[in-house]
């Protein structure tokens, strides 16, 4: 039953990392290369089109987490509480940024929210990813120091940074080396998916460049993974017994180099969908085989005294758990109804779609 | 501990207060906005339509501001009440998850389809996707009423020796005698606002000598909507909701209504009154005797507990607020009635649109039902305390055990600083929308 739950959140968390990733991407993009007004305007509407249906799945993925694992949800929550809180401005940030750009005329207005939507963006896919590299790190449960927990087991607190900015220190902080590793993981992949997403749904001028950009970014994505691969056995040296133990995880690894090397072959795909797929690829294969060297820990500790969270020991009822599968898989079925038929219609180029404005 | 209580506390009430501005308003707008495309379907005027699409630019503008700030109400859960979803997750984690999956979805896929795709769709499917559209906000609020009805009146749980509340019956989260009549209270009081708003904006238009047919027509359907609405948020529901305090809250009750001592033979209402709570009395009190024993019981001479009653460990901590809050709704719901009563009236007589005073009234009450919405919420909020989850859970046992205040303070105060900005654009946002107008324009 933990299973369940365990790889439907997972899914729906993917989900969101490949939609809303293509609109943090977008505006990675848009802050880099988009130069003319006309490519500013249709780059920005590829994203301020859909960016509101795809957040829907963060909160969806929230939900089921709060459902299933409350004491996960509680733990981490307020563990990271000041990055959180800073994701949640930095969504706003960007939200407003897609939607108000265009409702004024004047440079001056539009340069104010398309800074907002491109900085934020970047931010966002930074701290995804740092948010990632906590969770693969595992944080000091428990607040454990010189013998004595000043929490419960399964609470803890991370401050922003510690002065050390080492992933090995006893108390690491949310910022160190090797999260502002993955981060950079995060922002180049997501960068390359927004890439392939304008692309795949504008006419605008840079799209041969692009393809251009999206092969140096592989490189350098290619670069970083084999990095944060050495250094995380550095950090965690048990981090790849989990495939070790369970061959068949290999395909989720599999799965990444898949994209990675698929990409470096942009110039000669001809359908652009095809990129994107690719793309997403790297989503999915990154975050699943992150989640599978820890299965079934959720949160490793850094410390002994204290045992990881686990989807164990941190789950919700039986019975909970087991009534909610009848509503959720309801619910996935509705959802599945609402994206085929929302894709069917808003299929094809954004450039001349009514904003609704 | 004490500051980390109040800033927690502070946060939530800030955000929750500044979030419900956008919910209350869209959930009665979809509705009548697909009034307003039904009609448009039988009787094929343009300015129906119009209308319909005009509201749902106000809609998505309202759904915006109400995504970006719901997220963080989730999010508080477990950043600032991490006690309190640890221990009740199994529980309100199952009516918040639905939220997401029934309504959300449902709400965000067919707005988006409503107002790009009337050409590709064809009429009636339009027609549909805004009864999607209304069916998602209404869902919405749904779970959220079974959510909060849950820690009001908690029902289909049992208590683990750690303190964590388990689910033992699915379906009596849905049977909850609390959720029903808070569920219709809170949805008509948001169709209150959304007729105080279409009935605003089209005085502003018929003052304005500026599209006036259109004006005219958002006058009229505020007005009744706005009438009909008025009438049943007070009764049944709101009537319904009081007995329902009265019955399983009764030091909550006491503290609303400011008795503060019991009355042998029936118990008096209040109109006016400032809670001395040094001396225990209301000051400058007019009352009427025996109504409230006789609206709660419909008997004169019932008694009703007042708050001397109760231990002080068990009366909500802020006593004059929580009746304030009470007593600034029931008098806003009571003048919103009277007002809708007259301009209906004047309508039937069709003398409405030229009495000039009643126009600049209506186009100026707008705040007063969001005050009215939010007044009612503190009203229940403040009246669960000092518990989260009713006689079972404390407030003060539900915070986060490893956040600082110092921490909390920031956000919060970073809260403020962005929600300024957020409403401030809201605002231009709006009256860019309202000054453009809804004629559909030519080409």
């Amino acid at each position: 039953m933990e299973i369940f739950w365990y790889i439907s959140i997972a899914v729906v968390l993917t989900v969101f990392f490949i939609l809303d990733g293509y609109d943090f991407g977008t505006g990675i993009i848009h802050l880099f290369f988009a130069k003319t007004e006309k490519d500013k305007e249709v780059i920005a509407k590829s994203a301020g089109l859909f960016w509101d249906s795809n957040e829907v799945w963060l909160v969806a993925a929230g939900g089921m987490l709060f459902m299933a694992f409350p004491t996960f949800y509680a733990s981490v929550f307020s563990g990271f509480y000041l990055p959180l809180i800073l994701v949640l401005w930095l969504i706003i940030f960007r939200a407003i940024g897609l939607e108000l750009r265009s409702q004024f005329k004047f440079q001056m207005w539009k340069d104010i929210w398309d800074t907002s939507f491109g900085v934020s963006s970047l931010l966002l896919a930074l701290f995804f990813g740092i948010a990632l590299g906590n969770i693969v790190r595992g944080v000091n449960l428990g607040g454990f120091d010189n013998g004595i927990s000043v929490h419960e087991g399964h609470y803890f607190f991370l401050p922003l940074w510690d002065g050390s900015f080492s992933p090995l220190s006893e108390h690491p902080g949310v910022i160190d080396w090797f999260t502002i590793i993955i981060g950079l993981i995060a922002v180049v992949t997501l960068a390359i998916h927004g890439a392939n997403w304008i692309i795949l749904k504008t006419n605008s001028s840079i799209n041969t460049k692009l393809k251009g950009v999206i092969f140096k970014l592989n490189i350098v994505l290619a670069v970083l993974t084999v990095f944060s691969l050495v250094v995380w056995q550095v950090v965690n040296p048990n981090s790849l017994d989990n495939f070790g133990d369970k061959p068949y995880l290999l395909i989720f690894p599999l799965i990444y180099l898949s994209g990675l090397v698929g990409l470096f072959f942009i110039k000669k795909i001809k359908k652009d969908s095809h990129a994107f797929v690719l793309s997403s690829l790297l989503i999915v294969g990154g975050i699943t085989s992150s989640l599978a060297s820890l299965f079934p820990i959720i949160l490793p500790s850094v410390n002994d005294t204290h045992e990881p969270l686990t989807i164990y020991n941190t789950a919700a009822s039986e019975y909970g758990l087991s009534v909610a599968i009848y509503w959720g898989i309801l619910g996935f079925l509705l959802i599945l109804i609402y994206m085929i038929i929302q894709k069917r219609l808003m299929k094809g180029k954004v450039d001349n779609m009514d904003y609704g404005h | 501990m004490e500051d980390m209580i109040f800033y927690d506390r502070l946060q939530f009430a800030f955000t929750i207060t500044f979030h419900y501005i956008f919910p209350q308003l869209t959930m009665g707008l979809s509705l009548l906005i697909v009034y307003f495309k039904w009609k448009y379907l039988r009787n094929k005027i343009e300015k129906y339509n119009d209308s319909a699409k005009f509201f749902m630019k106000i809609f998505a503008i309202n759904f915006t501001m109400g995504v970006v700030t719901g997220i963080p109400m989730e999010f508080q859960f477990g950043t600032n009440w991490a006690k309190f979803s640890e221990l009740t997750g199994g529980i309100i984690g199952q009516t918040l998850a639905m939220e997401g999956m029934f309504s959300f979805f449902l709400e965000s896929s067919f707005l988006a389809l409503f107002i790009f795709g009337e050409k590709l769709m064809g009429q009636k499917l339009h027609l549909l996707t805004g009864f999607l559209v209304f069916l998602g906000s209404w869902a919405s609020g749904w779970f959220i009423l079974a959510t909060n009805a849950w820690m009001q009146h908690p029902v289909g749980y049992e208590i683990l020796e750690n303190g964590k509340f388990v689910l033992e019956n699915f379906s009596a989260l849905f049977s909850n005698p609390w959720l029903l009549p808070a569920f219709l209270h809170n949805q008509l009081a948001s169709v209150v606002t959304s007729s105080f708003v279409v009935a605003s904006i089209g005085a502003f238009y018929i003052l304005r000598n500026k599209q006036v047919e259109h004006g005219k027509l958002f006058l009229k359907t505020g007005v009744i909507f706005g009438l009909v609405s008025s009438i049943l948020v007070a009764f049944p529901t709101g009537d319904w909701n009081a007995k329902n305090v009265a019955k399983h809250q009764p030091a909550a009750f006491a503290a609303m209504e400011g008795i503060f001592e019991t009355e042998e033979a029936g118990a008096e209402i209040v109109l006016i009154g400032q809670p001395n709570m040094v001396e225990k009395k209301l000051d400058n009190k007019i009352a009427v005797p025996n109504i409230l024993s006789f609206l709660t019981y419909q008997d004169w001479d019932k008694q009703i507990d007042g708050m001397d009653k109760f231990e002080k460990e068990e009366l909500p901590d802020n006593v004059p607020a929580l009746y304030y809050s009470y007593h600034i709704m029931v008098g806003l719901g009571t003048v919103f009635m009277g007002i809708m009563a007259l301009a209906a009236f004047l309508l039937w007589r069709k003398k409405l649109y030229n009495i000039k005073p009643l126009l600049w009234t209506i186009m100026f009450l707008v705040p007063f039902p969001y005050i009215a919405n939010l007044t009612g919420w503190y009203t229940a909020e403040l009246g669960r305390q000092p518990y989260l989850v009713y006689g079972l859970l404390r407030t003060s046992d539900g915070i986060s055990p490893t956040v600082s205040s110092g921490n909390t303070l920031f956000t919060l105060l970073g809260f403020v600083a962005l929600y300024m900005l957020l409403g401030l654009l809201f605002l231009v946002l709006v009256g860019k929308t309202i000054n453009e107008g809804p004629k559909s324009k030519l080409h």
